[in-house]
């Protein structure tokens, strides 16, 4: 273990805003990331239950 | 004997991706925190750098990967070019996205590091410049392709440009060693002897792992949407759980 | 008559661009007239100062040259597409890269050349010291075919794309920062005493590569788009 205290763990040193800045930016960009496809792979089932739908109401 | 081209169809692909998502989620998750873990409390106080130095077990790992995945893109390209595999392209362009992100985050934590170590954001040196040439290669790749409607001829026409561009990846890898860059040479070789401290290298070996999983984990998921975008017309499409659901 | 290399082709490919070109001797004198306009836009915007502009004049001349030849490259292959004189020519007995090096060589005649020639004239107004005039034309001469090679694989890769100008220069841009940077080291070089000849070396390379690798990727992507 390096710190003494979470004080001194979140200063790093005094790179505290370069560290946590990298860390912060690279967690959120990649849940950013996670979350569109999330909702991207949503709208194509949706797209697909309504074209269904659609095809299933037509042929009636 | 495997029969590789049948696993080369979106209708058998599919669920086996679905299967596989979960598992390399699982296991990036472990790596990342295993990762964090060593980088974070286990890695002793750099000797120069203080403990700013610990950005790079995000910047290293990111930044292998912005140069991994464009190789693979370009290969799945290759492949789709070659064979005319439907599933092939839609690799290359699921992977394109993520190869962009991680090469912001290298370009990102690269200044985060650069600034209180050298003073400096930015330096137009010969590997900075040759990273930032490969988002922009990035983004043309995705532009090209959102631009062309007819979608075999985006799928061709991308891999006809990360064909041409894949001269680049030599290009940042290399630059280092080619000119005097102010970004530091290479310390982690295939041949010699680390010059960096065994328990920085675990770190930095356990977060490039966690990414390359986080890689294959979201580039399937992608490549699953694209399935779900084209071939929205196919019969088995309507037979998934998701859908009858 | 046996034309398997498709030098005869390419001869006669380029000899019909000149000519079509010369029928419409203003559109073949835009990208000439954008280069200078440019290039003297920025001692416009920058500011007189003899040494700025010295300093500057290799960059700025490099990067107008680059945008103009930018400019002149979507009617690259537009033309042909448009009145299926490309399929003609994907269709014939002789190699379709024969035809693409045949356009690409027509294009440098009208754009890359006659830009190499007046960039001189206009690195005066720059006070570029006559040593580098030479050097900065010599950089051109290399450079201004592998930015019609490489500008042709954008060309080729977006033809008949709506808003294809703008994403053309996005994709070609990138491919072309290194012989810009080469180019101007050049410049630079011999300015600064260390000799021009590691950098024309490269551009010379570059030349070399291009002329044999781009043809296989126009040819690829034209055929793409033919399909």
């Amino acid at each position: 273990m390096n710190w003494t205290s979470p004080s001194e763990f979140f200063a790093m040193g005094g790179y505290g805003t370069y560290v946590w800045g990298s860390l912060s930016v690279t967690v959120a960009v990649l849940f950013v990331e996670f979350v569109l496809l999330a909702k991207r792979r949503r709208a194509a089932l949706v797209r697909i239950k309504y074209n269904t739908t659609l095809r299933r109401e037509v042929g009636k | 004997m495997i029969d590789w081209f049948k696993y080369s169809s979106p209708k058998t692909f599919y669920p086996i991706a679905g299967k596989a998502i979960p598992w390399f989620a699982a296991i990036a998750t472990v790596l990342a925190v295993a990762g964090m873990y060593v980088g974070f409390f286990m890695a002793p106080t750099d000797a120069q750098q203080g403990e700013g130095y610990r950005i790079i077990f995000l910047h290293v790992p990111v930044s292998w990967m912005s140069m991994f995945i464009y190789v693979i893109m370009a290969f799945w390209a290759a492949i789709g070019l070659i064979f005319n595999s439907r599933l092939s392209g839609m690799m290359a362009s699921a992977l394109a996205p993520t190869g962009a992100i991680f090469t912001f985050l290298s370009l990102w934590t690269g200044a985060l590091w650069g600034k209180p170590m050298w003073g400096i954001w930015w330096v137009w040196d010969a590997r900075l410049t040759s990273e930032l040439i490969l988002l922009f290669l990035y983004l043309g790749f995705m532009a090209l392709q959102s631009a062309i409607d007819d979608v075999r001829r985006a799928d061709k026409a991308g891999a006809v440009l990360a064909l041409v561009g894949v001269v680049n990846i030599p290009v940042i890898y290399f630059s280092v060693q080619w000119w005097n860059t102010l970004h530091q040479g290479a310390s982690v070789s295939l041949t010699r002897a680390p010059s960096m401290a065994t328990i920085m290298l675990v770190g930095m070996l356990l977060m490039a792992l966690a990414a390359w999983m986080y890689t294959a984990a979201i580039s399937l998921m992608r490549v699953r949407c694209l399935i779900l975008e084209r071939e929205h017309h196919a019969a088995w499409i309507h037979e998934l759980k998701e859908i009858k659901q | 008559m046996n034309d398997s290399l498709g030098l005869y082709a390419c001869c006669r490919i380029a000899q019909r661009d000149l000519k079509l070109a010369m029928r419409r001797k203003s559109d073949a004198a835009t990208p000439l007239l954008f280069f200078v306009i440019v290039a003297t836009l920025f001692p416009l915007g920058i500011g007189t100062e003899a040494d700025t502009l010295r300093t500057i004049a290799p960059g700025v001349l490099w990067v107008a040259a680059l945008l103009a030849t930018m400019l002149s490259l979507p009617k690259l292959f537009e033309d042909d597409y448009a009145d299926g004189t490309l399929e003609q020519l994907a269709l014939s007995s002789a190699p379709l890269s024969a035809f693409v090096v045949g356009k690409i060589a027509a294009h440098w005649l009208l754009t890359g050349l006659p830009v190499a020639v007046l960039a001189p004239l206009l690195a005066l107004q720059f006070h570029l010291p006559s040593s580098s005039l030479l050097v900065l034309s010599a950089t051109l001469m290399i450079g201004t075919p592998v930015l019609g090679l490489i500008g042709a694989i954008g060309a080729s890769l977006t033809l008949g794309i709506r808003g294809g100008g703008i994403l053309l220069a996005l994709l070609v841009l990138p491919l072309y920062v290194p012989v810009l940077i080469f180019g101007t080291g050049a410049v630079d070089a011999a300015a600064a005493g260390l000799g021009a000849t590691a950098n024309l070396s490269l551009l010379g390379a570059m030349l070399v590569i291009g002329f044999f690798f781009a043809p296989w990727a126009i040819t690829a992507a034209l055929r793409i788009a033919l399909e």
